[in-house]
């Protein structure tokens, strides 16, 4: 990869860690939480991205990075107070930011009309404060910067095209030295500007035993015939300016002797050249010898403090070792361990069926295997695995927009941030956790009125927590808002005909309604909640993760919708079951119950169909051995295990199959790499005896025995 | 023997690119990522050249030139200041610690290599 | 004999396959191994010629009856048979053939074109022939081996 590219993606992935620190600092500030140390990391996070921003070339980046980092500066400087509504244009800033961020690395549009807005805001603030810093701007050329010249340039006619002369005198101080400059050095660099030559004034220079290694005696005069102007003179000297005697004149002193041919300075006893005055022999010790001085330095205590490592500093986060790696190693790796996994499943079957017996030490062996095997696997799994932080604090975001949009006074409040998940998961639990923070904004909270006329206060609240639960983890989105409006929405399921008009349904089952497709509370399409998404969407994203989600309410109280979700994409829970002769595995988190059908319970309807008693309903039945075309006729589910499961549309079926084997969790293998998406089938995976078994896909599965059987199945033979 | 720099940047993009800069100019470069970890790099190797940041956690660019110039071992080691912030205090706070030299971000490569030169002698 | 002077005279070499009593030929670039076979897991609603998926150390790989494929009779799978399996461009396949005969060395030149008397459907797959020893080899490219496109009449 091209270095600069490499780089460049870089800097956006530590501008996305930036924007991160960000955010978690102008909250503390916002909530008057924050020590200095937070507000000079918020200052530094911008100017980071500053800097390298400018490094790229990225201008719009750069040029509200800057202003944005001035107020911050006026901040960090105790001029501008952190009140709230400067809190919000921070905030908002922080918002822009990372919208430019995100434009300049993918090209999404940011309109200039936003970022004028946002710039004049801060500026606004800016203005007020007296003192604002005389920055220059990004991008200045280096130094030009100089000291004032107090010359007249008249008759010098100092044009940067014509020559001229200049006298320069040098007596540098000690702390020339010590700053690591060299007299040597300078006269190098002023060498190469023209004409040059040098002469060395040693009468300063003490005897022997007065002489101080550190000090500095040495003067020099310098005559310099050069085009360059005068402003580059000075900006050779331009660092030094404050350590020694400077003194450039141009000089008018008549035309110059014939120069000798311009001697590179030499470190050695300097040479005086010709034309002299008094020149005193050179002393013994040279120039740039000296050794810099025992810096007498103002130390103040406080200086001493800082410069020390400051461990009695409380730290935010302790500063463990980290190492960046690939995500396809991580990836590989994981791949590995489950092949790992796969092949001790398999040995251990394989010393099962060789009879071997289970006391004996190469049954304990395998034991001690097994258990090795699993800790390895979880090891390997925490590598993948995220703290959900940059996820809540994304809601956070948009808490905010929302509350600008709605009108409504909303704030989010986070609970087990540093939950970890499978970076798969997270990635695709965004959009969900979005759609569910929008309506609990839009449809949850009340507006401000109506809040406090229900003796709530003014400001709502939305909650939002992570927590891991007996292997899975748990995320709730609650609200304090006015609750599910249960007559409404039965009023409206009626409507939608989604439920019949006299069905008795519990509190929770009418909440459940929601996630029926078709359903929305709103009336007209809220521009908020986006398309008119509704909660079915949402449910069968988190199912697609092989997570479930429920909803509870209490009316006037509020909301809270509860979801539970694998730690990982790349194993399974599932329940393994015999079909004809095949083996399938059915995820777990689809099956709602398994029974053993007894002969009253099984009905059937019209010529092929044959539908289950289930909770006073019915729930047609599936073959699942003909569905796929195992066998031909369906099996006879008295006498077979039948599985219900719950499918997207929260209808459920009954799965007829021939026999469960057991509960495990499996390694899923994709189908897609080497072949196809195969309808009804989830992916794949490989069992202890290490044949290949499909994992079901509940949803399309169904879906598919609904439509009319008019294809030939196919039978598989071996 | 290639001459040896290091640099000192809380930034990894601005490691990053220094290191590109100097390495094709045929320097050795050491990083350190803030002013304490400057010290404690220091302590292990003494460069011939030091570029720093000014803005960092822990300890700043002003700190770190302090402590540096404090110590009897980094005699004389050019230090250059690397930074956006180009005010005129800012650059006397940096000589008052006792830089050797102050270079503008964004850097243009080869004038940070000139400059690097020029103080390398 | 012309002098071998460009890329595509250069020398390939091929493995060389029986299915029934025929013998078909396969670019060694493509083979990645060759294995003895296992029973495959069936999928539901594959095309007749896919005969299910086997586990080739942890990845999922699909089993295509290359005489079904080519609109021969199915073959009767049994242990006697050998899978080989192959690139097909992202992805890897196992074919499954009755047996291996040998690994021949040749230049391009000595393929010739398939006869017309072959149906449109086979010389979609088999894209020339070889005549050795008295023996007559088709030369199967695997392009389309997996595509549904190219399906045979029923």
């Amino acid at each position: 990869m091209d270095t600069m590219a490499a780089i460049r993606e870089t800097f956006f992935q530590e501008c996305e860690e930036q924007l991160g620190e960000l955010e978690v600092g102008l909250n503390a500030m916002e909530e008057g939480v924050a020590d200095s140390e937070t507000v000079n990391a918020v200052f530094r996070a911008v100017h980071s991205i500053k800097g390298g921003a400018g490094a790229f070339k990225l201008d719009r980046l750069v040029r509200f990075a800057h202003t944005f980092e001035t107020t911050l500066d006026l901040i960090r400087s105790d001029q501008l107070a952190t009140s709230p509504a400067v809190m919000r244009t921070m905030l908002r800033s922080a918002d822009l930011l990372a919208d430019l961020v995100k434009s300049a690395r993918s090209g999404d549009a940011v309109e200039e009309a936003r970022v004028e807005a946002q710039i004049a805001e801060l500026k606004a603030l800016t203005e007020n404060v007296k003192e604002a810093p005389a920055e220059t701007g990004a991008g200045e050329a280096e130094g030009l910067d100089f000291q004032p010249v107090l010359l007249a340039l008249d008759d010098l006619g100092a044009s940067e095209s014509q020559t001229a002369r200049y006298a320069i005198k040098l007596i540098p101080a000690p702390d020339l030295y010590r700053k690591g400059n060299e007299t040597v050095r300078l006269l190098r660099e002023l060498s190469r500007m023209g004409e040059f030559r040098v002469e060395c004034d040693a009468r300063h220079v003490p005897t022997l035993d007065a002489l101080d290694p550190e000090g500095a005696y040495l003067a020099w005069r310098v005559q310099l015939t050069t085009a360059e102007d005068e402003a580059s003179i000075h900006e050779l000297f331009e660092f030094v300016v404050d350590d020694c005697e400077l003194e450039i004149v141009v000089d008018r002193a008549g035309p110059i002797a014939a120069p000798e041919a311009s001697a590179p300075v030499e470190l050695a006893p300097p040479t005086p050249v010709a034309v002299a005055n008094d020149v005193v022999a050179p002393a013994d010790v040279a120039p740039a010898d000296v050794a810099p001085a025992e810096a007498p330095v103002a130390t103040a205590a406080g200086e001493a403090e800082r410069a020390k490592a400051e461990p009695g500093k409380p730290e935010a986060t302790a500063t463990a070792a980290t190492i960046r790696v690939d995500l396809e190693r991580v990836d590989r790796l994981i791949n590995l361990v489950g092949e790992l996994v796969i092949n001790q499943a398999m040995l251990s079957q394989r010393v099962l069926e060789a009879g071997l017996a289970r006391s004996s030490s190469v049954a304990a062996g395998l034991g001690a295997l097994e258990q090795l095997t699993r800790e390895i696997q979880e090891g390997v799994m925490a590598i993948r695995a995220q703290p959900v932080k940059p996820l809540f604090q994304r809601m956070s975001r948009i808490v905010r927009e929302l509350t600008d949009a709605t009108g409504k006074i909303v704030r989010l409040r986070t609970e087990g941030e540093a939950t970890e998940v499978d970076r798969t998961v997270i990635e695709r639990l965004a959009d969900p956790l979005t759609h569910m923070i929008r309506n609990a904004v839009d449809h949850g909270v009340e507006r401000p009125e109506v809040r406090e006329a229900a003796g709530k206060p003014a400001q709502g609240e939305v909650k939002l927590s992570a927590a891991h639960r007996s292997g899975r983890i748990v995320i709730e989105v609650s609200d304090d808002g006015a609750g599910i409006d249960r007559e409404r929405v039965r009023e409206i399921a009626i409507k939608k005909e989604l439920i019949a008009p006299d069905a008795q349904l519990s509190e929770s089952e009418i909440d459940n309604l929601l996630f029926m497709p078709g359903f929305s509370t709103a009336q007209t399409v809220s521009s908020i909640s986006g398309r008119g998404v509704g909660m079915d969407v949402v449910k069968r994203s988190i199912q697609a993760l092989g997570g479930r989600i429920t909803i509870s309410s209490r009316p006037g109280k509020g909301s809270t919708f509860s979801m539970s979700l694998p730690l990982t994409l790349a194993v399974l829970d599932g329940m393994v079951v015999k079909v004809a002769d095949q083996t399938l595995v059915v995820p777990l988190t689809a099956i709602v119950e398994t029974l053993r059908p007894k002969r009253g319970e099984v009905h059937a309807l019209g010529v092929n169909a044959r539908v289950i008693s289930d909770r006073g309903g019915f729930a047609p039945l599936i073959d699942v051995g003909q569905e796929l075309g195992y066998r031909r006729d369906a099996a006879d589910p008295v006498g077979s295990v039948v599985l219900v499961v719950e499918t997207e549309v929260s209808t459920r079926c009954a799965l007829v199959v021939d026999a469960i084997h057991d509960q495990r969790q499996v390694v899923i293998k994709s189908l897609e790499a080497n072949y196809r998406q195969v309808p009804g089938i989830a992916a794949a995976t490989i069992l202890g005896d290490g044949r290949v078994a499909l994992i079901l896909d509940i949803d399309t599965f169904v879906a598919r025995t609904n439509r009319s059987a008019q294809e030939p199945l196919l039978a598989a033979t071996g | 023997m290639s001459m040896t720099i290091l640099t000192v940047d809380d930034s990894r993009t601005m490691r990053d690119m220094l290191k590109v800069a100097l390495m094709d100019a045929g320097y050795r470069v050491i990083q350190a990522v803030d002013g304490v970890h400057g010290l404690e790099v220091l302590e292990q190797e003494t460069p011939h050249v030091i570029i720093t940041d000014i803005n960092m956690p822990k300890l700043d660019g002003f700190g770190f030139i302090e402590s540096v110039r404090r110590n009897q071992r980094y005699l004389g080691i050019p230090i250059l200041v690397l930074t956006t912030e180009s005010s005129p205090e800012k650059k006397n706070l940096a000589r008052r610690a006792g830089a050797t030299g102050w270079i503008v971000k964004p850097f243009d490569s080869a004038k940070l290599v000139d400059v690097v030169r020029r103080v390398a002698a | 004999m012309k002098e071998a002077n460009t890329v595509a005279d250069a020398p390939r070499e091929f493995i060389a396959f029986r299915i029934g009593v025929q013998e078909f030929c396969i670019d060694i670039m493509s083979v990645r191994e060759i294995r003895g076979w296992t029973p495959a897991t069936a999928l539901p609603h594959a095309p007749p010629y896919v005969r299910g998926v086997i586990n080739l150390r942890g990845s999922v790989l699909p089993i295509v009856d290359l005489a079904e494929r080519l609109g021969f009779p199915p073959t009767d799978a049994s242990a006697r048979q050998v899978i080989i399996v192959v690139q097909v461009g992202a992805q890897i396949v196992g074919l499954l053939v009755d047996a291996v005969s040998d690994i021949l060395t040749l230049t391009t030149e000595t393929i010739q074109p398939t006869p017309e008397v072959a149906s449109a459907f086979v010389r979609s797959f088999v894209r020339g022939m070889l005549a050795i020893d008295g023996r007559m080899i088709g030369v199967i490219e695997l392009d389309s081996i997996m595509s549904t496109e190219t399906e045979a009449a029923a």
